[in-house]
């Protein structure tokens, strides 16, 4: 393992994505090929189910290691990571196991029938034949998420940049359906067992945010305004009978949304639309934090499927049976989307995004302020005569969105996070003024600098009140101004208000807690829209 | 208390006796202090030539005001002790800081048998647990190794006092050792004292890069994403410090390696040190006070905690240093 373990320790410690890709690279060139194969598999969640379970594992632990188990806990909630937890209070190892990580793997898929008493036998002996590191792997290996940052996009990063094959291709090619039992490196990295000429997808074309006054971009009647949706771009890929689903991040996601590809499967014709991911529940659009529940699973059950429906509101056509139609007018890519959707019956799970009827520019103006409410971002405002760009171009296309909305609250609890942010504490809790007292308002994460959380971290050991678990209940003194998208009223909250897409905009030194909002002034947001 | 002195006092007093160097366990102001003798240069240096101070050799009681104290090796850095206070026959020790694994460059710690031992406990949960002196010197060779094959500078970032001499020891004989100015000066003050150290470089403000180059540097915690580490052609970076034992704290800071070393005892350490003393009643300061002597308890051994101010984690310690020093040195 210590190929594998090299390499984790080298992609682990940087944050940086040329770094890891170099780590990668090293590693498919040196580490034997089947091991090579097994990365890929595991680094894509293409993993065998779990031999042996955590539940087990802990015990086991606690035999060996005599700790009473509050001190296991105590310990757990120190590192944040279970697997690391046990192979740090593990006793140094007694004999030195060396096998490549293919070895490993097979071992563990065999192990799975075997009886409790059989895997208690093996997983011990591996404890104590493996230094710190390479146990941590190895309880990974069993089963849980390695989190040292490694997407699948750099992963394929990686391997374009070892075989010079085109990266959309490879990531074609690496979530394709391939043996790792019968399949060759080569044979995987060339694409044998994929087409890809069904799945090639295209560069997006992205907006850049309105920097003019309306007037200045020219006659009204020149432009497309559609509602900007905060999901997840995508590209829908139909040919030959298959069909792809790439998200902007080049990303092959078809798996995740069966029920947009089973509507695709209906259309007769072959074609390449661009649109936006969303959750969509009786004609309305939900928010991001409902789709982001829907992501990244392995099963997705039917019950996810009902409770969190998921459709495409198509913006754009790129091709249509097998011709390219980017360097078309929009106006015609449009005319010609509207036709395909003519010819097929209305559909929650895949609609043609709203083009917005106006007279003058002025008249936009409410129709953005309004957008809020149908839990749109914005405008998107798309000259009629463009051509589809290949990413950025200014000029052509522009966003308009809404200002985010801002209060001023209290920090009150303190959690630390995981992976990374295991050692700090960065998520947290706000509250705002509810008579004498506060109420929860809001959990943030993200808007800060690492100096600053660093700041605040060595603040939260001073000042936690109460120890609950993980969470730490502080002195509410820091203040800070967070910033959402949307507000309304809600009863599973406390407040009874429900913020959406809360994150911190800044820390408010300069503030006293006294001049914090107060539940009244919270929920006139509401009234206000 | 019978002897009118204080250990480690964090607020002034008149007679202060001192464990060893670190900033949070000697402070400034005090009318008189007491130390070890190897401690006196580094106290001297870092509070001020013209303090009031004497120092005793390790095991050489000295009675005041008729409590008897004597200095004891805690291993922790150089010149650091137990001090172990006798009046009446009844014996209590305050460990300071300490380490049960020999440096080779601090003298070894010794147990000393008592009936109430008062204890650090930085590192006191059962995932801390440190590796062989060699094993680790070959992990850090191996390291400076590896960024030479790649024409790689190799920086390591470790406390001034006690972690910087022990990464010199660790890496003598290896390649050219440059040291920052603030770890120079104390070095310097060491030797003053008769302690020979590893030979090593100044790190002047306008260094030769091509004399640096694919060479080891040692720099204090301060000067992570400082201008000077930037100057420094090629730099592979890497913190020494026990906290860098968990991945999420490796991967917190933006370097390419952490190695955990730390001059805290392991888990294992305070445990043996807690058993060796054969104390009556064992007290916990700072870290993991409320953890461990809750453990002790468990396992049989009377204790309670005690709330010290004492940097509650190293790394805070370490920040202490980094604003002290960076006023000191302004590269």
């Amino acid at each position: 393992m210590k190929h594998f373990s090299n390499l984790i320790s080298a992609i682990e410690i940087t944050n940086k994505t040329n770094a890891k890709i170099e780590a990668l690279v090293t590693y498919f060139k040196t580490a034997p090929e089947r091991d090579c194969l097994w990365l890929i598999s595991i680094f894509t969640g293409k993993r065998p189910p779990r031999p042996v379970k955590t539940s087990l594992m802990k015990q086991w632990a606690f035999e060996i290691t005599k700790l009473p188990e509050w001190l296991f806990l105590e310990s757990y909630s120190v590192v944040g990571d279970l697997g690391e937890t046990i192979a740090l209070v593990l006793p140094s190892p007694t004999h030195e196991i060396e096998k490549p990580l293919h070895v490993w793997m097979t071992e563990l898929i065999a192990l799975r029938s075997k009886s409790d008493t059989i895997k208690k036998e093996y997983v011990l002996n591996a404890w104590s034949g493996l230094e710190m590191q390479e146990r941590l792997i190895f309880n990974k290996l069993i089963g849980g998420s390695f989190r040292i940052g490694v997407s699948k996009k750099t992963l394929v990063n990686a391997l374009a940049k070892l075989s010079g094959i085109d990266a959309n291709q490879l990531m074609h090619s690496i979530i394709g359906n391939w043996d790792i039992e019968t399949i060759s490196f080569k044979d995987l990295l060339s694409g044998s067992h994929i087409n890809y000429d069904n799945s090639k997808p295209y560069p997006f074309c992205l907006a850049y945010s309105l920097e003019k006054e309306l007037p200045e971009l020219g006659k009204p009647e020149d432009w497309q305004v559609e509602y900007k949706w905060d999901g997840i771009r995508g590209q829908i890929v139909k040919r030959n009978n298959e069909i792809y689903i790439w998200s902007r991040g080049e990303e092959l996601v078809t798996s995740q949304f069966p029920e947009i590809v089973e509507t695709v499967s209906k259309f007769k014709h072959d074609f390449v639309i661009d649109g936006e991911i969303l959750a969509l529940k009786d004609s309305a659009v939900l928010l991001f934090n409902d789709l982001q529940k829907r992501l990244n699973r392995k099963n997705i059950t039917k019950k996810m499927l009902e409770e969190i429906p998921v459709g495409f509101y198509a913006y754009d056509l790129l091709e249509w049976n097998g011709e390219d139609f980017r360097a078309k007018p929009m106006e015609k890519r449009r005319k010609q989307l509207e036709i395909l959707f003519a010819e097929f019956p209305i559909s929650e799970k895949l609609k043609l995004s709203t083009v917005i009827n106006f007279n003058d520019w002025e008249a936009l103006r409410p129709i953005r302020e309004n957008a809020r409410a149908l839990n749109s971002e914005g405008l998107m405002l798309k000259q009629k005569a463009s051509e589809y760009h290949v990413g950025r171009k200014k000029g052509d296309w522009w966003k308009w969105k809404v200002d985010p909305l801002t209060i001023d609250v209290v920090m009150i609890y303190a959690q630390k996070g995981s992976g990374r942010r295991s050692s700090k504490y960065t998520d947290y809790t706000f509250a705002v003024k509810k008579e004498d007292g506060l109420v929860t308002i809001a959990k943030a994460y993200s808007g800060l600098t690492d100096v600053e959380i660093t700041e605040i971290s060595r603040w939260v050991n001073k000042n936690a009140i109460e120890k609950f678990g993980p969470v730490r209940t502080v002195k509410p003194e820091l203040v800070f101004e967070i910033a959402f998208e949307g507000i309304a009223y809600s009863k599973r909250h406390k407040s009874g208000v429900a913020l959406r897409f809360p994150r911190i905009k800044r820390w408010r030194k300069d503030k006293p807690v006294s001049e914090i909002d107060t539940i009244e002034s919270v929920t006139a947001l509401i009234e206000a829209q | 208390m019978p002897g009118k002195f204080y250990l480690d006092p964090w607020l002034p007093v008149d007679y202060a006796v001192i464990s060893h160097g670190h900033a949070d366990h000697s402070r400034k102001g005090n009318k008189h202090y007491l130390c070890q003798d190897d401690s006196k240069a580094i106290l001297k240096h870092r509070l001020g030539h013209d303090i009031s101070i004497e120092s005793l050799p390790y095991n050489a009681p000295r009675v005041i005001n008729g409590v008897s104290v004597s200095f004891y090796p805690a291993g922790h850095v150089i010149g650091s002790a137990q001090i172990k206070l006798e009046y009446k026959g009844f014996i209590v020790v305050f460990t300071g800081d300490y380490k049960i694994q020999p440096d080779f460059i601090s003298t070894p710690f010794e147990s000393v048998k008592c009936h109430e031992f008062i204890t650090e406990s930085t590192f006191g949960l059962p995932i801390y647990k440190w590796l062989p002196e060699k094993v680790l010197q070959q992990n850090l060779h191996d390291w400076v190794l590896k960024n030479q094959s790649v024409n790689r500078t190799s920086v390591f970032f470790g406390y001034s006092l006690g972690k910087a001499q022990r990464l010199i020891k660790l890496l003598e004989g290896l390649d050219t050792i440059h040291v920052h100015t603030a770890i120079n000066n104390l070095n310097n003050a060491i030797e003053g004292s008769g302690i020979k150290l590893p030979k090593t470089k100044l790190l002047t403000y306008d260094f030769d890069k091509k004399v640096v180059q694919n060479k080891i540097v040692i720099l204090p915690p301060a000067l992570l994403g400082s201008r000077l580490l930037k100057k420094i052609p090629n730099a592979a970076t890497a913190i020494c410090s026990g906290w860098m034992q968990i991945r999420g704290n490796r991967r917190w800071q933006a370097v390419d390696a952490g190695f955990p070393v730390s001059d805290h005892a392991d888990w294992d350490g305070l445990l043996t040190a807690v058993k060796a003393s054969e104390a009556e009643k064992v007290y916990v300061t700072h870290g993991s006070q409320a953890i461990f002597s809750k453990y002790l308890n468990e396992i049989g051994i009377p204790s309670a905690e005690v709330k010290t101010e004492y940097g509650e984690e190293e790394l805070q310690s370490e920040e202490k240093e980094k604003k002290e020093e960076s006023k000191a040195n302004i590269l």
